[in-house]
C-alpha cells in the first residue's frame, strides 16, 4: 500500500476543515471518545449539529476564533491507500503555514465557497501550487447547498478557474462540486446534484496516480552524516548515510561527490542489517564507495551520468515569509538539504501582484510577498532545478539573527 | 523509470532514520528521550538503523517518575545493556524532594504533571540542545499542529501561534544558546502504523503491553492497575482482571484494557477494530479540551 499526502487550500471559510472533518467522519475514521469529546464541544453548527472543522482545530485560539491558524496533519486509511492530509490556514497572514502543509504534498484540493467564487486567496493560493509544481490538483466547489445545488453556477466557477489554471500552467485539474457541511460528493455521491456525472471526492483521491519517480541517472543522495565506528574490528569501515533524493543508486554505478568532483563507484549498499542490490527513491541508507574520498555533511552524492548544475549564482523564485521585511544588506544563511552556506540577495528581479499577475519591480519582499531573486551563496551548491527535480532544487532562508525562517526558495534559471 | 514506490512502513521507517540523521549532523548535545513506551522503543530501533555500525550520537535520557511499571525499568535496562549506549535518568523525586515541586493529592494525583520541572532540570543541567521524542501526531489534536523538529524557548515552551515554516524535508534546527527543540520522528506515524512495525521488525516489547492477569480497580470507568502510588481507599474495589496496556506512562494515569491479546497479531486486530483512541487511556488528557496544548505550552512533551 501506497501513502498519499495532500492539503486543502482556499480562501478564510471556504470550508476546508469542515471538509476534512467530513472526510474523516464519513470514512468512519473518528474514534467513539473523539466523537464525544466534539459532542461535548460547545461549537456547534447553526442547526446544533456538531461542527466538524474543530477535528482539525485543534488550538484554543482556532477553537476560539473559529479559523485555522496552523497546519493540521490528519491520518485515515481506506482500503485503497494511506492518507496523510494537512489543512492547512486559509488567511491571507498565515500564508506560511499553508506553504508548509503543500510543500511535501502531492496533491492539492483547492476549496472555493459557491457563493463567492474565484476570490483573492484562491488566486495566491493557486499561484502557490503551480510555483510547488503540485502536480494534482481538485478544485471543490463547495457550500453547494447554499446555492440550490445549481449547475449553473458550478459552470460559472469553473469556467472562472479555468481561466486562472490556464494563465497559472496547471494543466491537471479536477473539479468536484460539493457541500463539505451536508456531505454531498466528499465520500457518499450527492443525490441533490444529479447533473454531475463525475466521482466522489474520496474516489478521486484513492484512484489518483501520482507521478511517479525520476530515471535513475538522477541519483542523488545529500550525506547526512559519516558513519565511522574506528573500532578495531571495523577501523577502515566508512559509511555516507543520507536519504535518496531522486533517482536509484545501484552496486557498481559511477558517482561523483559534488560540489567538489571527486569520482569512485558504489561498491556496497547498507540499510542497517541488510545489503540491498539498489537505493531506490527515498531511502535512507548507508553507501560505501570503492576509494578514499574526502566527503563531508552537505556534499552531494550524485550519478556520474547526469551530474547536478553547480554554481554560486542562482535566480530563484521566493515567497516571503518573515514579519520582518528582506533586507538586502543582509548576509542570510541557506539551507538546501544537508547544506547550509551564506547568501546575499544580488538583485530583485521582480514582485509579483497577486491580483493582476503582473511582475513589478520591487526593493524588497514583505511578509506573503512572491517574487524572483538573485542570489550570491559563499560556497557552490550542487542542486538540479525546481521543474527538473524538486527534491533538489529547493532552499530556505534563515536570518541569522533571529534563527527563523524568512524564506522559501525554488531554483529556476542560471544568472 | 522507478516503478517500485516504497511501502508505507519503508517510507515511514526512512522518513525517521533522515530526521534522526539531520538531529545527529545539526546538532552538539542531542539527547533521546526514552520513556519504555512503544514508541520510544520504536526510536530506538530507528537509531539503530541510522547510525549502526556506529555508536549512537545521543544518550538515552529518561524521565523517571517514580511510579513506573516494574517491567518497564526491567526492560530499560536489558535494553541498555544490550545496545551498549549511555542512559541518563532524571528523577522526578529528587525535584520533590528538594521542594521544586508539590505531590499532587487526592484520589487522581499522578505524577504525570510533575515530569516537566525535571525533564527541564535534566536538558539544563547536561546542556541538551536537542530531545527526540516519540510523539504523534495522531495523539491528540495539539500535537496534530506541531512540526517535526518544535522550537522551545529557554523555559522550554511551545508557542503554536509562532511557529517557524516547515518546508520540504529541510529542517531549521538554529537555536540560541539557551533554546532547544524537541524533534519527532515519528510525527507522520499512526499507533497502527508503530504495530505493524514491531511486528514486522520482530522487536521485543515490556510485557505488560500483552494481556494479563492483574490486580485493578475501577476508577472513572476505566481500569487502573491496583498500585502504592494510586491513592486508594475503602470503596476502592480490587478484582483481579486480564488486561493489557495500549499506552504506557506513570502507572497512576495509565489506564489497562480488558484484553485476551497476548500476541501481537491480537493486538493489531484488536487495534484496528477499536473504537476508542489510544489517548482514551490516558486520563492527563481528559482535564479540559485543550490539557495538551497546555502542558505543552508549559515545556512538556
Ligand atoms: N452551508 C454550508 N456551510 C459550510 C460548508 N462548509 C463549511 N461551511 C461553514 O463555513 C464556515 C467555515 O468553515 P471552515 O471549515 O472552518 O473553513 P476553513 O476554510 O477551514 O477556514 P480557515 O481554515 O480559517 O481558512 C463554518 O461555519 C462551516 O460550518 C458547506 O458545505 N455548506
Ligand atoms: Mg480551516
Amino acid at each position: 500500500m501506497d501513502i498519499l499526502k495532500f492539503f486543502t487550500a482556499g480562501s478564510v471559510d471556504d470550508g476546508k476543515s469542515t471538509l476534512i472533518g467530513r472526510l474523516l467522519y464519513d470514512t468512519n475514521s473518528i474514534l467513539a471518545d473523539q466523537l464525544e469529546a466534539l459532542q461535548a464541544s460547545n461549537r456547534k453548527n447553526d442547526d446544533g449539529t456538531i461542527d466538524l472543522a474543530i477535528l482539525t482545530d485543534g488550538l484554543r485560539a482556532e477553537r476560539e476564533q473559529g479559523i485555522t491558524i496552523d497546519v493540521a496533519y490528519k491520518y485515515f486509511q481506506t482500503e485503497k491507500r494511506k492518507f496523510i492530509i494537512a489543512d492547512t490556514p486559509g488567511h491571507i497572514q498565515y500564508t506560511r503555514n499553508m506553504v508548509t502543509g503543500a510543500s511535501t504534498a502531492k496533491l492539492a484540493i483547492i476549496l472555493i465557497d459557491a457563493r463567492k467564487g474565484v476570490v483573492e486567496q484562491t488566486v495566491r493560493h493557486s499561484y502557490l501550487v503551480s510555483l510547488l509544481g503540485v502536480s494534482e490538483l481538485a478544485v471543490c466547489i463547495n457550500k453547494m447547498d447554499m446555492v440550490d445545488y445549481s449547475e449553473t453556477v458550478f459552470r460559472e466557477i469553473t469556467e472562472a478557474y479555468e481561466a486562472l489554471a490556464a494563465k497559472l500552467n496547471l494543466n491537471k485539474v479536477n473539479f468536484i462540486p460539493v457541500s463539505a457541511l451536508k456531505g454531498d460528493n466528499i465520500v457518499h455521491r450527492s443525490v441533490h446534484m444529479p447533473w454531475y456525472d463525475g466521482s466522489s471526492l474520496l474516489y478521486f483521491l484513492e484512484n489518483v496516480e501520482v507521478t511517479g519517480h525520476l530515471p535513475s541517472v538522477y541519483a542523488r543522495m545529500p550525506v547526512q552524516w559519516v558513519i565511522r565506528p574506528q573500532t578495531e574490528d571495523l577501523h577502515d569501515y566508512r559509511g555516507y548515510a543520507g536519504r535518496i533524493l531522486s533517482g536509484t543508486f545501484k552496486k557498481g554505478d559511477a558517482v561523483t561527490v559534488m560540489p567538489s568532483g571527486q569520482q569512485s563507484v558504489i561498491d556496497r549498499i547498507e540499510v542497517f542489517d541488510k545489503e540491498p542490490e539498489q537505493a531506490l527513491t527515498g531511502m535512507s541508507v548507508t553507501l560505501h564507495l570503492k576509494d578514499q574520498v574526502d566527503i563531508s555533511r552537505g556534499d552531494v552524492l550524485v550519478s556520474s551520468a547526469r551530474l547536478t548544475q553547480q554554481t554560486r549564482n542562482i535566480a530563484a523564485d521566493l515567497c516571503w515569509m518573515d514579519q520582518k521585511q528582506l533586507d538586502n544588506s543582509l548576509t542570510y544563511l541557506l539551507q538546501h538539504n544537508s547544506k547550509i552556506t551564506k547568501c546575499k540577495i544580488a538583485d530583485i528581479q521582480y514582485k509579483v501582484d497577486i491580483n493582476t499577475m503582473n511582475k513589478e519591480s520591487a526593493d524588497t519582499f514583505h511578509l506573503n510577498d512572491i517574487g524572483r531573486v538573485e542570489l550570491k551563496t559563499a560556497d557552490e551548491l550542487a542542486f538540479d532545478w525546481y521543474d527538473e527535480n524538486p527534491a533538489n532544487g529547493a532552499a530556505i532562508l534563515i536570518d541569522s539573527r533571529t534563527n527563523l525562517t524568512v524564506a522559501a526558495l525554488m531554483f529556476r534559471e542560471a544568472v | 523509470m522507478q516503478a517500485q514506490k516504497l511501502d508505507y512502513l519503508d517510507e515511514l521507517e526512512a522518513e525517521a532514520i533522515h530526521i534522526l540523521r539531520e538531529v545527529a549532523g545539526q546538532f552538539e548535545k542531542p539527547a533521546l528521550l526514552f520513556s519504555g513506551g512503544k514508541d520510544s522503543i520504536t526510536l530506538v530501533r530507528l537509531a539503530e538503523k541510522a547510525f549502526r555500525p556506529g555508536k549512537f550520537p545521543f544518550p538515552l535520557v529518561h524521565i523517571d517518575t517514580g511510579h513506573n511499571f516494574e517491567e518497564t525499568i526491567i526492560y530499560r535496562d536489558q535494553m541498555v545493556e544490550r545496545l551498549g549506549e549511555k542512559l541518563i535518568v532524571g528523577y522526578v523525586q529528587d525535584a520533590i524532594d528538594q521542594g521544586k515541586v508539590l505531590e499532587q493529592k487526592g484520589k487522581n494525583a499522578s505524577r504525570n504533571a510533575l515530569q516537566t520541572v525535571t525533564l527541564l532540570d535534566t536538558i539544563a543541567e547536561h546542556g541538551f540542545d536537542a530531545c527526540i521524542g516519540g510523539a504523534r501526531r495522531d495523539e491528540e489534536k495539539a500535537r496534530a499542529k506541531e512540526r517535526i523538529f518544535s522550537v522551545r524557548d529557554e523555559f522550554g515552551q511551545w508557542d503554536p501561534k509562532r511557529q517557524r515554516p516547515e518546508l520540504w524535508n529541510i529542517y531549521n534546527g538554529r537555536i540560541q544558546k539557551g533554546e532547544n527543540v524537541r524533534v519527532f520522528p515519528i510525527s507522520n506515524w499512526t499507533e497502527l502504523d508503530v504495530w505493524n512495525y514491531i511486528r514486522r521488525e520482530k522487536m521485543d516489547l515490556p510485557s505488560i503491553y500483552f494481556a494479563h492477569q492483574r490486580d485493578c480497580i475501577t476508577r472513572n470507568g476505566q481500569l487502573m492497575a491496583a498500585s502504592p502510588y494510586l491513592n486508594m481507599d475503602e470503596e476502592d474495589l480490587i478484582v483481579s482482571r486480564k488486561v493489557r496496556f495500549r499506552t504506557v506512562g506513570d502507572m497512576s494515569c495509565t489506564a489497562a484494557v480488558a484484553s485476551d491479546a497476548d500476541q501481537i497479531d491480537d493486538i493489531i486486530a484488536e487495534i484496528s477494530a477499536s473504537k476508542i483512541s489510544e489517548r482514551g487511556a490516558r486520563l492527563d488528557d481528559k482535564v479540559s479540551e485543550a490539557a495538551m496544548e497546555d502542558r505543552k505550552k508549559g515545556g512538556y512533551f
